[in-house]
């Protein structure tokens, strides 16, 4: 029998959550944060909402498992392969005359765009001169994006998607097999700088040529998005981009105005 | 957004798979214009990231069909369409959330998790119309709906290319009604 959330016990649980452990996510869309909720009790045999939120409370550790449940970490790497088809064509070419380029991947889950990105650079004569900063709020997902292995059984897809994305290489160059696993090259791992940072609670910390937070503000409301935006506002360069997932878009941000479309790719050119 | 939350009177989600296209492709047609209600339509496809599905039920009717995105507002006569590879979830403030969380059923979009989520924020105010498929996708879905006070309409399995998707809500009896495809047709124009 599915346990029922109502608004005002889904209140008390996500100020306890604040209050003791610093995690915000009153603002996350509710059809889906309720989902996730609802399905964590199923699946952790929870006899009552009640539970679940003493348990929160007397167990720091299960936090890790709450964070790791509720938020969604599904990703893939070259993830529409048209998309890096624009970031080849029409981006790279243009931060590429920068001296030195900054990329910030916010909500990078396991790290998988992070390296696709990493492999276009190196495609386009660019890896040298970037650094690719690479977050998320969850530390799990962080901790497995620095070590850039990834199952060996995904990688006929991956290699699929790279070459729908314009690869030209031999996309199993730039990794390693061992057993079940592949390691990513080590020339692609310098360039990387992984930490944990929370789009709700922490603030800009540098200034980047380019923005990449797909398939993350789906799980935002769209007041927190609209933060969001001002976040990647500030640390925008004038004339860098910003790139969302594929059924996202900046047009109910109060950004709308200043931001370009590059036709109709989800990336965005700052004009202001 | 509050004036079109107003203005929101019903809401109906159509669900299908194998076998459904050909159905929505008839049915479409003989719709009125403009139709009184938002229509959303979840369909497993294979290719994702296409908008050919868009383009190919638009040339079937004068109603405007729009593939959603994230956080767009349910407007009276429009048809949406999910996109692939995302569950879609409905808003207290009649906005649609993406979801590209696990698939369920095999299904991403899944018909079970639109249904459901359409049923809690219309509760008595919704009709689920479910086609012909392979798949068990929709079944726990009607009966969620229905446990919700909102309708459901099942295409007649006999009239279905594959007609295990109907079977399956005709056994776990969640269907108010069964209708072939003129029917599901007349049905939605005298809504
Ligand atoms: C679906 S994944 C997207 C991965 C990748 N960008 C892609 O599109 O394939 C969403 C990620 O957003 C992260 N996330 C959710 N809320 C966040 C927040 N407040 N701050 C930073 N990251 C967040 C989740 O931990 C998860 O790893």
């Amino acid at each position: 029998m599915e346990i029922s959330v109502d608004e005002q016990d889904l209140k008390l649980l996500l100020n306890d959550l604040i209050e003791l452990y610093g995690y915000d996510f009153t603002d996350y869309s509710k059809a889906s944060l309720v989902r996730r909720i609802k399905r964590l009790l199923t699946l952790d045999h929870f006899p009552s909402f009640a539970e679940l939120r003493y348990r929160l409370k007397t167990d720091p550790d299960y936090l890790n498992r709450f964070v790791e449940e509720i938020t969604v970490n599904v990703t893939e790497m070259f993830r529409d392969p048209d998309f890096y088809v624009a970031l080849r064509q029409q981006v790279l070419p243009a931060i590429g005359s920068k001296p030195f380029i900054r990329i910030w991947h916010a909500g990078c889950s396991t790290g998988e765009e992070v390296y696709s990105m990493a492999i276009l650079l190196h495609e386009a004569g660019l890896l040298h001169k970037s650094l690719l900063y690479a977050t998320d709020l969850n530390p799990n997902v962080v901790e497995r994006a620095r070590q850039g292995i990834f199952p060996l059984a995904q990688m006929k897809d991956y290699s699929e998607n790279y070459i729908a994305a314009g690869g030209k290489s031999d996309f199993s160059s730039y990794y390693t097999a061992q057993y079940n696993r592949v390691i990513f090259n080590e020339q692609l791992r310098t360039k990387m700088i992984f930490a944990t940072h929370n789009l709700v609670s922490d603030s800009s910390f540098n200034e980047f040529q380019l923005i990449l937070c797909r398939n993350v503000l789906i799980y935002f409301d769209k007041e927190l998005q609209n933060k969001v935006f001002h976040l990647f506002d500030t640390s925008l360069d004038r004339l860098a981009y910003i790139a969302l997932g594929s059924k996202e878009t900046l047009k109910f941000s109060g950004l709308h105005g200043t931001y370009k479309q590059l036709g109709s790719n989800k990336i965005w050119r700052k004009e202001k | 957004m509050e004036k079109g939350k107003v203005n929101i009177k019903k809401l109906i989600v159509i669900g299908g798979s194998a076998g459904s296209l050909e159905v929505l492709l008839r049915v479409l047609p003989g719709l009125k214009v403009p139709f009184p209600y938002p229509v959303v339509i979840v369909l497993h496809r294979k290719q994702s990231n296409d908008n050919l599905l868009t383009e190919l039920l638009s040339l079937k009717t004068k109603i405007k069909v729009k593939e959603i995105e994230d956080k767009d507002a349910l407007v009276n006569g429009i048809i949406y369409l999910a996109p692939g590879n995302y569950h879609i979830l409905f808003e207290e403030d009649y906005t649609f959330s993406l979801d590209d969380s696990e698939r369920v059923n095999y299904s991403r979009p899944s018909i079970d998790v639109a249904f459901q989520s359409a049923a809690d924020v219309f509760g008595g105010a919704l009709t689920c119309i479910l086609l012909s498929g392979a798949n068990a996708d929709g079944a726990d879905g009607f009966l969620y709906v229905k446990e919700r006070g909102g309708e459901t309409i099942v295409q007649a399995p006999e009239t279905a290319e594959v007609a295990y998707m109907p079977e399956q809500v005709i056994a776990n009896k969640s269907a108010d009604k069964i209708c072939d495809i003129d029917g599901i047709a007349n049905w939605l124009n005298r809504m």
